[in-house]
């Protein structure tokens, strides 16, 4: 046999970073056919693959990627489909580099198959071509199952479960389904047509949407189940409630959580105000405090609203940073400042109580804590102000506690998420499962995603029995 | 879609619509709201629920056009119908039978939201005096109805034109040193930020408790984004899930007429836009 060629990992085409930052148009532009097969051939097709491992939902990404070196997308996609709903969101959003591509053989020598991005152009090449075909539903078992919220977990336990045969209505409280992947990802990272045909195909299976429903005030989870008739109901409600620092000033204009800043930006579209009705400040100098993916699309979606500095301000280091590496680098490309080791002990105000700076504080690493990462302690005497005029704070979500609170039956954990088996999504109430970030805490998609499908094989079990 | 039902002309720039919401009407109690948006570039905003119909499966709306989108909701006709409604949002009003008289206080576009609170409170049996006011005569709104579910009713004018002249404090003062203030049970003050705040420092030396109904900038109203956070007690609220009612004696008014101005030059952006495009569209009520 001849030795492999050995080809390097192939870069994706990306709009240059001076333009984008002024733009909400997606950042990377998908491999070209020649480029993915390219890429797809630099597999080994391993007997035993390293990186379905570290696949949350174990999608087959050696076979899927081998249809695509054979040019078979049409047999990508349908490979990829078997163990994720939502590949064409996934290829875009998930952390590969600490999941599938982490572990990589290849990895150890030269860069890692690059799983994700082939993800995404068989998914793509699907939705574009019009490739995406209607499955056979089994036959109707006339049960009636309520998904609540729709979001990634919602979006897969009711795509899954209308093909098993029953009927599905998905209950959504805001005006448009998608949950975080439409008012908190920026187009610029997940385009909003993504989700929309997501939402439309499960719509041609018959499965009904009706928006701006809130559970537990328009409708109680007890009276879905008890007066509309519904035999089962999962709760993907996801973790929606905003974390504030508690430090002073954290209610001058001109401070937002980052869900009001991306719920305004990307859910009303208020970046194209006046021509959309809802407003959003337009800050010269912007400080985004945390370091996950939520800092980063606030820190970028700054930029793109005509900041002069976008500047992130986080506690710990960059290796501590839980952002994707790609968005680090994205964020830093387009001119995202990071200020590192950094706290904000309090924001200042005007007398006409907006922002005008933010007071911070020089943190330094000590013992790891609890979650293995190095504890960041105040630096005395380090404070200096940060001349800011908008603030967007992006420190964590929590779960939403309307729905346990109008549901006794459903038992909370002490961070307020939704007590469910790890294995089926079943909850302390009966005929009611849970999965997503209502269970897991502000988690990823595919997490959100793979918790939705063993939920729909349980709920499927649940009203065989029944 | 939710279609408009009805609608009718109170006052300049002052309508009430019925519109057919069968859900919300099913489960609304006094003290609700709910976040409408008219069309797909519209912006989403909050309107208490000034009655309801839960037979014809109608809810009332009273509103004021103020901005950009309450005066597109008012050049809105029967037949036409909304985007997207959403409700019964916000917590209810705590409703008892109270020993002592209850004191309902509606200032302006207020005396909308009052209403309902005023008939649940009278229902369940108490002695409800209501003081509704306005800067005109021509302004005022309701007194029918607000006459027909209070015990007694105090009508004001600031300019004098109609009932009493003066502002609304001025005759809640009066209502308390007259009835007693220890026969007061509970204030309940509704209407412009001014107007509540200046009822709270009215019954405060009093003690009586005062419940206002507060109305900061809303985005979701389900909780998820903050906008809406006051100050309560020194500690943070979300106006939308927590309230919209909280003790007036614990509000920081300041901060939140503050915060009401926080899009001063969008919105006026907005409303100049919108009245240069919209010259000459229809205006079914003029
Ligand atoms: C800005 C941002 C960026 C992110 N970036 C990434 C990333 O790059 N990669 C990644 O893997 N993950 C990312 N995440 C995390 C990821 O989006 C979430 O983990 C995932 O969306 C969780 O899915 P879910 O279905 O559990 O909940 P959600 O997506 O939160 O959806 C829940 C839905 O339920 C609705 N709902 C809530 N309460 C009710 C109710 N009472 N009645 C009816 N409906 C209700 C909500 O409106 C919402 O639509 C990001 C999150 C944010 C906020
Ligand atoms: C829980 C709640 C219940 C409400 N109920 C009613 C009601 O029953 N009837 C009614 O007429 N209005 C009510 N409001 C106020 C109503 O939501 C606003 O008048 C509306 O959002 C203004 O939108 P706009 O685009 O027309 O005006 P904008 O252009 O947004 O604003 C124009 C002017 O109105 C002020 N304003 C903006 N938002 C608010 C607000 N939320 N409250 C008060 N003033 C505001 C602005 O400061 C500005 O001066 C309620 C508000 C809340 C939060
Ligand atoms: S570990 Fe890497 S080389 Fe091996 S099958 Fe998976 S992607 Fe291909
Ligand atoms: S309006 Fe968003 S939390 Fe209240």
């Amino acid at each position: 046999m001849a030795p492999r060629e050995k080809t390097p990992r192939q870069p994706m085409p990306e709009q240059e970073p001076k333009v984008r930052a002024r733009n909400f148009d997606e950042v990377p532009l998908g491999y070209s056919h020649e480029t993915a097969i390219k890429e797809a051939k630099r597999c080994l097709q391993c007997k035993k693959p390293k990186c379905r491992q570290g696949c949350p939902v174990e999608v087959l990404i050696p076979q899927f990627i081998g249809k695509i070196a054979e040019g078979d997308f049409a047999g990508a996609a349908k490979t990829l489909k078997e163990k994720n709903s939502l590949p064409a969101v996934c290829g875009r959003v998930c952390p590969q580099e600490t999941q599938c591509e982490e572990l990589c053989i290849l990895g150890k020598k030269e860069e890692p198959v690059a799983i994700g991005r082939l993800e995404r152009f068989a998914a793509d090449w699907e939705r574009n071509e019009g490739k995406v075909e209607i499955p056979e539903l089994a036959p109707a078992t006339g049960k009636k199952v309520a998904v609540i919220g729709a979001g990634p977990a919602g979006l897969t336990v009711a795509g899954d479960l209308i093909k098993m045969g029953h009927e599905v209505t998905i209950f959504e409280a805001l005006h448009k389904p998608g949950g975080v992947l439409v008012y908190g990802i920026p187009e610029f990272r997940l385009p909003k047509a993504i989700v929309q045909a997501e939402v439309e195909y499960l719509k041609s299976m018959g499965v009904k949407i009706q928006v701006n429903a809130v559970i537990g005030k328009t409708r109680t989870l007890q009276e879905l189940m008890e007066e509309d008739g519904f035999d089962a109901v999962f709760v993907g409600s996801g973790a929606g409630l905003p974390t504030f620092m508690g430090i002073d000033g954290e209610n001058l204009n001109g401070v937002y959580s980052a869900n009001e800043y991306l719920t305004r930006s990307n859910l009303m579209k208020a970046y194209l105000f006046p021509e959309y009705d809802t407003p959003v400040a337009r800050g010269k100098r912007v400080a985004t405090l945390g370091g996950g993916n939520v800092a980063m699309d606030s820190a970028r979606t700054a930029l793109r609203l005509g900041a002069e500095a976008s500047i992130c301000v986080y506690r710990r280091g960059r290796e501590e940073m839980p952002a994707r590496s790609e968005e680090i680098h994205h964020a830093e490309e387009e001119g995202v400042q990071l200020n590192l080791l950094t706290n904000p002990i309090r924001i200042i105000g005007d007398e006409m109580g907006r922002v005008s700076g933010m007071e911070c504080i020089q943190m330094e690493l000590g013992e790891p804590d609890d979650s293995g990462r190095r504890r960041p302690q105040p630096i005395k005497g380090s404070e200096f102000v940060l001349e800011v005029d908008t603030v967007v704070i992006a420190i964590g979500n929590s779960p939403n506690p309307l729905i346990p609170a109008t549901t006794p039956a459903i038992e909370t954990s002490k961070w307020g998420t939704i007590i469910a088996d790890e294995e089926t999504g079943k909850t302390t109430m009966e005929g009611v499962y849970a999965g997503g970030d209502v269970v897991t805490g502000a988690a990823t998609v595919i997490l959100a995603m793979g918790a939705g499908r063993k939920a729909a094989t349980a709920i499927d079990e649940y009203l065989k029995g029944k | 879609m939710f279609e408009i039902v009805s609608k009718e002309k109170l006052g300049p720039a002052v309508f009430r619509m019925d519109i057919a919401a069968p859900d919300i009407a099913r489960k609304h109690q006094a003290g609700n709201f709910i976040m409408l948006r008219i069309n797909e570039e519209g912006e989403r905003i909050p309107l208490t629920v000034a009655d309801k119909d839960a037979e014809k499966g109608t809810v009332t709306l009273v509103f004021q056009a103020v901005g950009k989108t309450s005066a597109e909701l008012a050049e809105l006709c029967e037949g036409d119908s909304l985007l997207d409604f959403v409700g019964p949002l916000g917590k209810p009003t705590h409703i008892e039978k109270f020993n002592g008289v209850v004191v309902c206080v509606g200032g302006g576009i207020g005396v909308a939201p009052v209403h309902p609170i005023a008939c649940a409170l009278k229902d369940i049996g108490n002695r409800v005096i209501s003081i509704i006011g306005a800067r005109s005569k021509e302004l005022l709104i309701m007194e029918e109805e607000m006459k027909a579910t209070s015990d007694e009713l105090i009508v004001c004018t600031d300019d004098g034109s109609y009932g009493k002249q003066g502002f609304v404090t001025e005759a809640l003062d009066e209502v308390i040193r007259r009835e007693g203030k220890e026969n007061v049970a509970l204030v309940v003050a509704i209407g412009p930020v001014p107007m509540m705040r200046f009822c709270a420092k009215t019954t405060e030396p009093y003690g009586v408790h005062t419940e206002v109904s507060l109305n900061p900038i809303m985005v979701d109203a389900t909780g998820m984004c903050g906008a809406c956070r006051v100050t309560v007690g020194g500690e943070t609220k979300f106006a939308c899930v927590d309230g919209p009612e909280f003790d007036g004696h614990k509000v920081d008014f300041d901060e939140l007429t503050k915060r009401l101005a926080m899009y001063k030059e969008s919105e006026a952006r907005a409303m100049k836009i919108y009245e240069e495009a919209s010259h000459g569209g229809k205006r079914c009520w003029e």
